[in-house]
């Protein structure tokens, strides 16, 4: 019964969330409620005793890509006139075509169709179950090479988005070799020729 | 008790959500990519929902994947944001016409 709570209790303030991260005018705000989303659907893994990765998406997520969506948002001027226009054009458009979409998929999960899983309850592993052991035997026997491509697609990004967003500094105190080469001793020596004291 | 079909039916709706995201905000690039990351969470939803029922945690092993690779797209997504903002001062998704001839 409490878990039932929880979960319509979750599963509410998630979808409230998400909706609010679509139809709200100001990025900042759009990322605060994203993060709200992101911590109630932690909330349902939980329920589902994914607790690994429950928390990875709080730690991940929450710490990690939201401050990045965060720093883009505080570092672009925006000119916050244009972003509020109305978004009314395409709104009966969409509204058509989630509610056919949803409807579809609402149909085609009703419990009589998933067989006997759709009657079963949502079950509760022993005690002595650990997820993140479970998951890391699996992850480093099975899906060793899948894991480490994982780490190899990290690294791109990383090489990626400093490539793209790097800029040459206008003022850097760089070596030119070539310029320090085709100096001559009349560019750099000036001889004067002093009066001498009597 | 929950059963399979409540959490698949959660998914499904923070997947049309995501999905109308995409289609009304046309004047905001940065809440589509925003949409992008409902939108994955909405399928992970559904694997993590389907590997409890079955039992079999391999169904987690597929989302831990996912994570990573939308992280990377994230970022990536993100840096092209900022050069698009600095070559055009906007972020209009309806200024990016260059393709339309």
């Amino acid at each position: 019964m409490i878990e039932k709570l929880i979960f319509y209790v979750f599963a509410a303030l998630l979808i409230g969330s998400a909706t609010m991260v679509i139809v709200s005018r100001q990025s900042v705000r759009a990322a605060f409620f994203l993060i709200v989303a992101f911590c109630a659907s932690a909330v349902l893994w939980m329920l589902l005793s994914a607790e690994f990765l429950a928390l990875l998406l709080i730690f991940v997520y929450v710490g990690a890509v939201m401050t990045l969506f965060m720093f883009v948002v505080m570092m672009l001027n925006l000119d916050q006139e244009s972003l509020q226009e109305k978004f009314v054009r395409y709104l009966p458009f969409a509204v058509l075509l989630v509610a056919l979409m949803v409807g579809v998929l609402v149909y085609a999960m009703k419990p009589g169709h998933l067989g006997e899983l759709g009657l079963a309850i949502s079950p509760h592993p022993s005690a002595d179950y650990s997820n993140t052991k479970a998951l890391g035997l699996l992850l480093y026997t099975h899906y060793v090479y899948a894991f480490e491509l994982a780490a190899v697609i990290l690294l791109i990004a990383i090489v990626a988005a400093i490539g793209l967003t790097h800029r040459e500094k206008s003022r850097n105190k760089r070596q030119r070799i070539d310029a320090q080469l085709a100096a001559t001793k009349a560019d750099r020596l000036q001889i004067l020729q002093l009066e001498a004291e009597k | 008790m929950v059963t399979l079909t409540d959490y698949l039916i959660v998914g499904a709706i923070l997947f049309g959500l995501s999905l109308a995201g995409m289609i009304i905000n046309r004047k905001n690039l940065i809440i589509v990519l925003m949409s992008v990351e409902l939108m994955l969470l909405a399928v992970n939803m559904n694997f993590i929902a389907f590997s409890s029922f079955l039992q079999d945690p391999r169904g987690q092993i597929f989302v831990f994947f996912i994570l990573a690779v939308a992280a990377a797209e994230t970022a990536i997504g993100l840096a092209i944001l900022i050069i698009l903002f600095r070559h055009r001062q906007s972020i209009n998704v309806t200024d990016l016409d260059t393709l339309k001839g």
